[in-house]
């Protein structure tokens, strides 16, 4: 045997297969929030972040209490909630419809892809004057900018993920005869789903951005309007405040869908 | 019910795939098609079952279906196709639902076929939780349930590993020895052919012509694994194919 030698010596193979592997870690995000926010705390506690940099957070919760026992809290935030319900689920509902009928239909793909395209490079707060013509200056324009705005990812996103529905899984709905509807309702919606919320992810946080801005640009109660106010006085502490608020409500919104998520498309692998 | 494929043509562009194709399939037997790769077997499967139009000719349904049949001409697929999203016996009650089959008689025809393809005991389980063995098993209960009068398979075990592929194609033959079904079975691998067809198609490389029909009489129950009879025929099949298909791989080599 000429590798004698090299068969003795020995070594354990190292194991090389790990990472890339997203794994669920529970509180890891929890302690990135909590950390950040000691280091704010303890930094303006002793005076290395100056009270003109960065409020105390330790003040920021107390404001946030005011707000919370004199009732505006609510106020600002139910204005602002029902706002974002509504607008949002205007656009977000016209846009999956029209994603699909663009998935579907040739000629409703070629006449409506361009001006789509089009439309979705506009910042649509720029539009907001043309809205407050159109549908008046309360409600009505507020609503019309949030569902303008999460239109078009909507529907980018929809017609996107009934392209990429399985072909072969069609043709099986042919071969065995299925109806024109009932192959898109049993194969074309299901196959479609996880890229539509995927875009509802994106298109929910960008109604929440649009939200604040209508609010900035005209309105009395409302987190966007609770905002400015306190950023025009230079409120620091009021600033934070709302701008707390809106996170929780970045992350409340990104925690329904993966709720949605786990209970529409536990069929994945 | 019997086909009959009428000089069947068909091209893709420039490309010519099929070249006159004359076949009869005759009720309750299988037929194996054969070829090299790319010859056209999947597309001239495609045009039997009306999923292709042929450039020229015509299959020709002769005779009736049976009354309960809900899909004369039904695939089973190389890749299972079932919907990720319903469970075994969801699968199957998405293809007679259309049919206003529902509630006692649709639970009637899921049992029972899911008896015949032994897969009782996973009625509930998500495609994602069976193996590659039984998520054909449930493709071919899905076919049954519509009871049809022609099954087209395109090589429905090449996804499989060659044990699963022994256990399945004996799942077939007893299968069809209980109740003789007619079939065009399209595959690359002899060996199924020689064990499932009662006649065997060889086709010519691309553009595909019907190169020799071969009978085979012996009963598929007393057919098995290595005999000597089939393992003839099987090299008289080779020696058919192995030209063709060098002279299409050295095509596919100059394209
Ligand atoms: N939709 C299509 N458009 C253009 N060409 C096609 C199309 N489908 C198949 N072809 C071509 O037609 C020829 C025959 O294809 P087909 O899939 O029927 O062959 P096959 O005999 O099933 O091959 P394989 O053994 O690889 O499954 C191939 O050269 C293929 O590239
Ligand atoms: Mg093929």
């Amino acid at each position: 045997m000429p590798d004698q030698s090299a068969q003795k010596k020995s070594r354990r193979v190292d194991f090389r297969g790990g990472g890339f592997a997203p794994k669920s870690r529970r509180w890891t995000g929890a302690i990135v929030f909590a950390l950040i926010i000691i280091a704010a705390e303890v930094g303006t506690q002793t005076g290395f972040v100056s009270a003109l940099t960065l409020p105390k957070p330790s003040d920021v919760l107390e404001t946030f209490q005011d707000l919370y026992s004199s009732g505006l809290l609510w106020k600002h935030l139910g204005l602002s909630l029902s706002r974002l319900a509504i607008g949002a689920a205007l656009g977000a509902s016209i846009g999956v419809s029209v994603g699909i009928l663009i998935g579907l239909f040739s000629y409703i793909r070629a006449g409506l892809v361009p001006l789509v395209a089009a439309i979705f490079p506009i910042p649509k707060i720029a539009l907001l004057p043309l809205f407050v013509i159109w549908f008046g200056i309360d409600e009505g324009s507020k609503y019309a900018l949030i569902a303008f705005g999460t239109f078009t990812p909507t529907v980018v996103a929809t017609y996107g993920a009934v392209d990429n529905v399985d072909r072969t899984l069609i043709r099986m709905g042919q071969s065995f005869g299925l109806s024109w509807l009932s192959i898109v309702r049993k194969i074309v919606l299901p196959g479609a789903m996880p890229g539509i919320l995927s875009g509802l992810r994106i298109s929910l946080a960008i109604a929440i951005i649009l939200l604040v801005a209508a609010e900035m640009l005209g309105a009395e109660f409302g987190i966007g309007a609770y905002i400015l106010e306190a950023g025009s006085l230079y409120d620091l502490e009021r600033l934070f405040a709302g701008v707390v608020i809106l996170s929780l409500l970045g992350v409340l919104v990104s925690a329904i869908i993966t709720v949605i998520e786990r209970r529409l498309l536990g069929w994945r692998t | 019910m019997k086909l009959h494929l009428n000089k069947i043509d068909h091209r893709y562009g420039d490309m010519a795939v099929l070249q006159g194709i004359d076949l009869e399939i005759p009720s309750g037997r299988i037929v194996c098609l054969v070829g090299p790769s790319g010859c056209g077997k999947s597309t001239l499967l495609r045009i039997i079952g009306g999923l292709e139009r042929p450039t020229g000719g015509e299959v020709l349904q002769m005779g009736e279906p049976s009354s309960d049949c809900l899909n004369p001409l039904t695939y089973i697929f190389q890749d299972f196709a079932l919907l990720p999203w319903r469970s075994v016996e969801g699968n199957i009650s998405l293809v007679i639902e259309d049919h206003g089959i529902r509630g006692a008689q649709a639970r009637a025809i899921i049992d029972d076929v899911l008896a015949r393809t032994k897969l009782t005991d996973f009625a509930k389980a998500l495609p994602k939780q069976l193996s590659g063995g039984m998520k054909q098993r449930v493709a071919i209960a899905r076919a049954l349930a519509v009871n049809p009068a022609v099954m087209l398979m395109d090589e429905p075990l090449s996804a499989l590993d060659s044990q699963t592929r022994e256990l399945l194609m004996d799942d077939l033959i007893a299968l069809w020895t209980r109740t003789p079904f007619t079939a065009v079975y399209v595959t690359h691998n002899l060996a199924e052919a020689v064990r499932l067809g009662h006649s065997i198609v060889v086709l010519s490389r691309r553009p595909g012509r019907i190169r020799e029909i071969v009978h085979l009489d012996k009963p598929l129950a007393e057919r098995s694994f290595g005999d000597a009879d089939l393992e003839a025929q099987q090299k008289h099949l080779w020696t058919l194919m192995r030209d063709e298909a060098r002279a299409a791989d050295a095509e596919l080599l100059d394209a």
